[in-house]
């Protein structure tokens, strides 16, 4: 019993960190088509950046948004400058961020090295909290869960209730169109990967304090993405939420249960909803 | 870059018949004029790693379908050639390698075409997403299997046969080994060009629907495909761990991965040979990137050439090429 409401709620932190990742990915999908395979390089980049800001102010806070500015500004730079002089080529586009990714990977070795860090979370956060049945919870992981809330809440406020959000929504459902209302799609596109990219740089602070940060994460948190988009549909942000969560339970039941075949039943969810739904569980046909 | 290469079917001019003629005759007596290290470090290295590239060539090229789990065939032909034969680990059942081989092509046929009847459920550049999910979770999976696979250790001490008395490992018959594998796929791809199926594939390609119309099975052809991708990746996976004489998670990573739609990429997706002049040009990179800018900075240097590849001239090297032609010879035009 124990051992089970553990793995619930270890499957729901790391539910909560895919979803801070993936949202980004989706949203940047859902509105420009554009696949960033350079994604967990944005989330792995964030990480350092958030890291060199955290020990130079001492402050883990200015650290998280250290790396959320500063992926955000890259997410943009990369926008204005390469993305959208092949709108349209989505084959084109996908092997770009492949090759930005394989360029940031050997860059961030160079300059980090292969070494692992560990950020110093804040005191509030640090230890753990007394819960029923299993005792003890590392504090750090339920803020986790809390941070996705809010900015699962605060994207959909956003996406819901502004007129930028308005506009995202049907940039989504037909890009073609909301240019031809007059809407200037090149700003709408602007701000979505500005947002995207940023939200991978925080989520890397926010998961590195959780686990850590070394050479390889960008693959983890890559594949994460795409398996929690499939499965919970492309460019759906409540998907990305569901998505994130089936995965992140199946990933820590399996670790728990079966380690040797753990990957195993992330694969089973993906191909059963490609199978059955291939727009993903909460997607839209194209 | 689709549609791009949808060009008319020629056929076989002279100048291509001789131009094929002077390579193969050159790759001949390569060995001959080469060093055991520029035989098998760079020669085989190339053919093999074109190889693999060249199913992808295929599928994309022909198909339209970038699929990023070709060496994940070809990881897994390897792999069960490592568990069926003998290894160095005492972990191979001790088959003898004909069947050995046999085995791992069929079972690594069947890996592929399973693989693209789940990509075909989508197309575009969803298929790259899924491909590659794919491709990843199959390396987590082989990392992290130590009942059959040994984990992160994979396997070491694999190696071609003797056979009548020739060790096909030493560097000339491993040589000539992989260019007959090598120039058998190779003709087979350039034949199925002009083929019904490969009409039909790259009708299917320019426009699924007006071929679906049309009367033609077009899941069907695309899991065939993938097929005729996952026979020849598999070939190419053999002869890779026999070259290496190891295979481990490594070399089903996401690095090997990446560095066959490279190769594909950079050399160009038009014509079956671009995956060739893509692998001679990476295999050289990486072996003498050492020269040109520090040894551990081959990836950036790699990238770079990729980004600019895809950037500036999405048709590869071979688009290049063709620019090249149209410019000096602007008359025939």
């Amino acid at each position: 019993m124990k051992l089970f409401i553990m793995t619930i709620l270890n499957g729901l932190t790391l539910a909560a960190l895919y979803f801070l990742v993936a949202s980004g990915f989706t949203l940047v999908f859902g509105v420009m088509r554009n696949v960033n395979l350079a994604h967990g390089s944005l989330f792995l980049l964030g990480a350092y950046v958030g890291f060199d800001v955290a020990e130079a102010t001492g402050s883990w806070v200015l650290g998280a948004a250290g790396g959320f500015v500063a992926i955000a500004i890259l997410g943009l730079l990369l926008q204005v400058c390469i993305f959208r002089f092949m709108e349209g080529q989505d084959l084109r586009q996908t092997l770009v961020t492949i090759g930005i990714s394989i360029i940031l990977a050997d860059v961030m070795l160079a300059v980090w090295g292969g070494v692992t860090y560990q950020f110093e979370i804040p005191d509030a956060l640090y230890g753990v909290t007394r819960l029923p049945i299993i005792k003890v919870y590392t504090t750090y992981r339920l803020f986790i869960l809390l941070i996705a809330v809010v900015i699962g809440l605060a994207l959909w406020l956003f996406l819901d209730k502004t007129r930028v959000g308005m506009m995202i929504r049907a940039g989504v459902d037909d890009r073609d169109m909301l240019a031809a209302t007059g809407v200037n799609v090149h700003r709408v596109f602007a701000i979505v990967f500005t947002i995207g990219a940023g939200l991978a740089g925080f989520a890397g602070v926010v998961g590195g304090s959780a686990l850590s940060i070394a050479p390889g994460e960008d693959l983890r948190y890559l594949l994460a993405s795409l398996v929690v988009v499939i499965v919970g549909g492309m460019g759906s942000v409540g998907g990305a939420a569901l998505g994130a969560l089936l995965i992140g339970l199946a990933e820590q039941f399996g670790l728990a249960y079966s380690p040797t075949y753990g990957v195993v039943y992330t694969f089973i969810i993906m191909v059963l909803t490609l199978a059955f739904r291939p727009q993903g569980l909460l997607g839209r046909r194209a | 870059m689709r549609g791009s290469n949808a060009q008319v079917i020629r056929g076989t001019s002279q100048a291509d018949v001789l131009w094929h003629v002077l390579v193969f005759v050159f790759l001949l007596v390569y060995p001959w004029i080469a060093s055991p290290f520029w035989t098998v470090q760079i020669g085989a290295q190339s053919l093999i790693l074109g190889m693999i590239a060249l199913s992808l060539t295929f599928l994309a090229g022909y198909g339209g379908m970038v699929s990023l789990a070709q060496v994940s065939v070809a990881g897994c032909a390897g792999y069960t050639v490592a568990v069926l034969g003998v290894n160095s680990f005492n972990m191979g059942l001790g088959w003898p390698w004909l069947a050995a081989v046999i085995l791992a092509i069929v079972i690594a046929t069947l890996f592929g075409t399973l693989i693209g009847a789940i990509s075909v459920q989508t197309t575009g550049i969803y298929t790259i997403m899924i491909t590659l999910a794919i491709a990843v979770g199959f390396y987590y999976f082989a990392r992290q299997n130590y009942n059959i696979l040994n984990g992160w250790n994979g396997f070491a001490g694999l190696k071609p046969p003797v056979i009548g008395g020739v060790n096909w490992r030493d560097p000339v018959p491993f040589y000539y080994l992989s260019l007959a594998v090598v120039a058998v796929a190779y003709f087979v791809v350039v034949y199925l060009r002009r083929s019904t199926f490969g009409l039909s594939l790259q009708g299917i390609r320019d426009n699924d629907r007006r071929m679906q119309a049309l009367g033609f099975n077009v899941r069907a052809h695309r899991i065939l495909a993938y097929t005729v991708a996952a026979l020849i990746a598999s070939f190419g996976g053999v002869l890779m761990i026999w070259l290496n004489g190891r295979i481990s998670p490594g070399s089903i990573g996401i690095g090997p991965t990446i560095d066959i739609l490279v190769i594909a990429v950079i050399g160009g997706l038009g014509h079956p040979v671009g995956a060739f002049i893509g692998a001679v040009l990476f295999t050289l990179l990486e072996n003498f990137a050492i020269d040109l800018i520090a040894s551990e900075r081959f990836n950036l240097l790699i990238g770079a050439v990729f980004l600019a590849i895809v950037l500036f001239s999405p048709d590869g090297l071979l688009g290049l090429w063709q620019k090249l032609r149209q410019w000096t010879a602007p008359a025939t035009h």
